[in-house]
């Protein structure tokens, strides 16, 4: 019997609108998407698709104009700012195109910056940082700071930091955008493996239709509305 | 968690090293102005209370009322009122004395100085000595029998007044009158009661053709007496005798203790004045941490936006910020403090050099210090409230967008 997936995340018939003066924007107009545990989705559009957008709301950094958002069953809009705030930390790890590390701190502060969000003791912070650099092949390189670091391993630092705090799902904007591609090779395998050997929910927006073949579900947005979801038979 | 905040901070204040200081500047110059204007205000209170102390708990000066020390008072006091004050409840001894400015002449050229008139009573003139703490460095005290004897203070034995020292047994005039030189005290450490002199209290009275009026008086009480309580029945038998009421009495009746305390009271509204004016500087140092806060939220936002992603609440970057606003005035409170009291030292050392270490006694309060930094921090604390409320509560994704 194939056991049924947990659905981590849901958008049910979302809608982000924007109101610029007199003019009403729909960014997302009833969007419906379902995440389950341990699944590699792309989210993937042309500019202006609302990706972005929707990446804003799965990743619970915003909140819909319309529809509900459902984060392992709860009810995103019965939460607090604070609680909001504590599940993205708890649940969710961030990286981003820019990388978005902190210029004045090291990179082993950088990846420790989570744990301290969530009151995770210093020994064990520091234990656990000094581990995800070292495995993502930065242990000589944990007091540099950002700008003494290459764009590839910046990057490593930010998925060190999205990893920190053990989170079931991470979220990753364009995390090759601003990279060569042997760098950027190396870390779409980084968030392969995490999928394949950590079972760890993964979502990845991107404009790169190439990337599409990491995902083993690729959703296709366009003008705010979802076109295509497709199950692919992944190959990492 | 505060630890982390403050490593946080202290890094983002180390990268904008010109701002910092600027920052710094507006709050260390008015924390500077207060700790130097408090420990040099503590420095004036303390010398003067010392000086008063030293005149000896026991004593009672009795004044002519609105002039100093029996100077420029139209009021005199007499041999009556001295007898009357020999017979107060409590009083073991009492002593008249003249005080004026007097005009001395040695070596062709002139100096003007404070002269005193004492009795030679051995007893009176011990009173005296005690009360203006006089030690006789050379020579000896005047002594019954003197007439046209002056014993001279410390400076007398230097050439600055005269261009030549004056020696035992030397003649100078004074008040066109040649009095013999017996003695000269030690050094007091006051200019004033240093080039001052002595002679006996008739020969005063004939040269300044007193007619008998008395400069002031000095009292002592008996051992177990309470001085205050022994000046309050001086008062009340003053108040008969020149029949006047309270509060119109045209002397004065005071213990050391009163001195420095009328004295002190004087420099303290003075120094609340002074304090408050380097308060409003500090004001401006305030709005200057404020000014800086706002900069640095606004060229931050991109940052918040990344601290919110990964989990940071909004109550979590309230307190960043206002760590890192705390840490200015905290600074800068260190650094006033510092120059603060590095230039009351100064000042001390100035003052001694020039005048004598009698007028100022400089002592570090801890105390002050403490208080400083913690009022410093709160004050950077209280800047940053309504930038760091801004940083709190910006939009993550507005902020991630930001370039």
């Amino acid at each position: 019997m194939v056991r049924k997936k947990k659905t981590l995340i849901e958008l049910k018939d979302v809608w982000k609108t924007y109101y610029l003066g007199d003019n009403i924007l729909d960014v997302l107009k009833g969007v419906n998407v379902q995440i389950n545990e341990g699944e590699f989705v792309v989210i993937t559009g042309p500019s202006g698709s609302g990706k972005s957008t929707m990446m804003n709301q799965v990743g619970i950094l915003d909140t819909p104009s319309k529809g509900t958002i459902f984060l392992e069953g709860i009810d995103i809009s019965t939460l607090g700012e604070s609680q909001l705030a504590q599940l993205r930390g708890k649940k969710i790890g961030f990286v981003f195109q820019q990388f978005n590390l902190i210029s004045t701190l090291t990179a082993l502060e950088n990846v420790i910056l989570p744990t301290i969000f969530q009151n995770m003791p210093e020994e064990e912070r520091s234990e656990r940082a000094k581990k995800l650099l070292t495995r993502v092949g930065l242990g000589d390189r944990m007091d540099h700071r950002p700008n003494e670091l290459s764009g590839g391993q910046q990057q490593r630092v930010a998925i060190a930091r999205a990893l920190i705090n053990n989170p079931e799902i991470i979220l990753a904007d364009e995390p090759t955008g601003n990279l060569d591609s042997t760098s950027g090779e190396q870390v779409m395998k980084m968030l392969a493996d995490l999928h394949t050997k950590e079972k760890k929910t993964i979502i990845l927006v991107t404009h790169d239709v190439n990337l599409v073949k990491y995902s083993e579900k690729s959703i296709f947005i366009k003008d705010g509305v979802i076109t295509k979801v497709k199950s692919n038979h992944f190959k990492h | 968690m505060i630890k982390d905040y403050f490593k946080i901070s202290w890094e983002e204040i180390k990268r904008r090293r010109t701002r910092t200081w600027l920052t710094l500047i507006g709050i260390f110059i008015g924390v500077a102005a207060i700790v130097s204007l408090i420990t040099l205000g503590q420095g004036l209170e303390n010398a003067i209370t010392a000086q008063f102390d030293a005149l000896g708990k026991d004593k009672i000066f009795v004044m002519p009322e609105g002039g100093m020390w029996g100077m420029g008072s139209s009021e005199q006091l007499t041999e009556d009122d001295l007898e009357l004050i020999n017979d107060v409840g409590g009083v073991k001894l009492a002593t008249g004395m003249g005080y004026s400015y007097a005009r001395y002449e040695f070596n062709d050229l002139v100096h003007y100085g404070f002269l005193s008139g004492i009795s030679t009573d051995p007893e009176e003139r011990a009173l005296v000595g005690e009360a203006q703490t006089w030690d006789v460095g050379e020579g000896r005290m005047l002594r019954s029998g003197d007439k046209y004897k002056v014993l001279l203070g410390y400076e007398f034995t230097r050439t600055d007044l005269f261009e030549k020292r004056l020696e035992l047994g030397d003649k100078i005039l004074l008040h066109g009158k040649s009095f013999k030189v017996v003695g000269f005290l030690e050094k007091i450490g006051s200019p004033p009661d240093d080039q001052a002199g002595i002679i006996p209290l008739e020969t005063y009275e004939d040269l300044f053709n007193t007619g008998g009026a008395l400069g002031f008086i000095i009292a002592q009480s008996q051992a177990g007496e309470d001085p205050l309580l022994v000046a309050e029945e001086m008062e009340k038998d003053l108040r008969k005798s020149h029949d006047v009421n309270e509060g119109e009495e045209d002397f004065s009746v005071q213990t050391p203790e009163q001195f420095a305390e009328s004295f002190n009271i004087i420099l303290d509204i003075v120094q609340i004045v002074l304090i408050g004016i380097a308060g409003i500087s500090l004001l401006v140092g305030g709005i200057g941490i404020m000014n800086t806060m706002y900069t640095s939220v606004l060229e931050r936002t991109k940052e918040i936006g990344v601290m919110k992603a990964i989990g940071a609440k909004n109550s979590h970057v309230m307190y960043l910020f206002l760590v890192e606003s705390g840490l200015y005035g905290l600074g800068g409170g260190l650094i006033g403090a510092l120059i603060g009291i590095g230039f009351a030292k100064l000042t001390e050392l100035a003052f001694v050099l020039a005048v004598g270490p009698a007028f100022l006694s400089i002592e570090i309060n801890w105390l002050l210090v403490l208080g400083t930094l913690l009022f410093s921090f709160l004050i950077g604390c209280l800047s940053g409230i309504a930038p760091a409320r801004r940083a709190s509560k910006l939009n993550p994704v507005d902020s991630l967008r930001y370039e």
